[in-house]
């Protein structure tokens, strides 16, 4: 068995959505963050196959590197945000925080 | 008996896969986080057999020493011990498992149908390449993500800091 392009991509996209699964269910906003990861890691996969397999040279690399310096940085300020509002509300279920609801 | 490298990828691609699946139906936040653990490093194993070695490390010291740290800190300072039990509650499953195989339908079709130009590669370590693309094509970008960085830092820390009122300031 010869392990080619499509075994990654498959395994990317499989990961990809059970990361929008956890986003679109979960009701604790941390959970919602995981499942950002997921689809964050998911699609770096997909670069460095395609980088792998097609493309040649290390730009995919290049870009993976960005994903995870987004990701961190994304991780870092909403977990803060998520701090913050569970300090105001004493919750972080997302359909308890309706302050903003018409 | 299938080569090693087949063997090496369908493990790693379990690991993932099933620690994903963990983070995705736990009903215990904390198990969601730390499976997370298992996908982090499934996905740094499956970058090594990409001949990616730097981001297999990166990987490992960023999202596990660094992200998977910060979200069980986030877990501990948020959930309160009495609803611990439930602790990641879930709404609207039928709908989402519509949506989500419609797009894997979508992806599979895409990812199988298309004649993508691919050959196998031995692996090679790759890092002297991506350290070199780093400091000649990629350099402002490089620079940019620094300060992309230390803007995020400098904001977790504002947001997250409890504001103390000095006795000399007013309202």
């Amino acid at each position: 068995m010869e392990i080619g392009l499509v075994h990654y991509l498959s395994v990317g996209a499989v990961l990809f959505g059970l990361g929008l699964l956890t986003v679109m269910t979960r009701k604790n906003a941390v959970g919602i963050l995981l499942g950002v990861e997921l689809i964050l890691n998911a699609a770096a996969l997909n670069f460095v196959a395609f980088e792998h397999f097609v493309a040649g040279g290390v730009s995919g690399q290049v870009f993976t590197v960005f994903i995870i310096v987004l990701a961190a940085s994304e991780a870092a300020i909403a977990l803060a945000i998520v701090l913050q509002v569970f300090r105001n509300y004493r919750s972080i279920m997302a359909d308890r925080l309706t302050s903003l609801k018409g | 008996m299938p080569p090693l490298s087949a063997i090496a990828f369908l493990g790693l691609a379990a690991l993932t896969l099933g620690s994903a699946g963990i983070v995705a139906f736990s009903k215990n936040i904390i198990y969601s986080s730390l499976a997370l653990l298992g996908t982090f490093t499934g996905i740094a194993g499956l970058y090594i057999t990409l001949s990616a070695d730097f981001l297999a490390a990166t990987q490992i010291l960023v999202y596990v020493g660094g992200t998977l740290t910060l979200i069980l800190f986030a877990v501990m300072l948020t959930s309160r011990i009495e609803d611990m039990k439930v602790s990641n509650p879930r709404a609207g499953l039928p709908a989402a498992f519509g949506l989500v195989t419609l797009v894997l339908l979508v992806l599979g079709k895409v990812a199988t149908s298309t004649p993508w130009p691919s050959e196998a590669k031995p692996a090679m370590p790759s890092t002297a390449k991506l350290g070199h693309a780093f400091l000649t094509e990629y350099l402002l970008p490089f620079e940019l993500g620094s300060i992309v960085l230390l803007s995020a830092m400098v904001g977790a820390v504002v947001l997250a800091r409890r504001a103390v009122k000095r006795a000399w300031e007013k309202g």
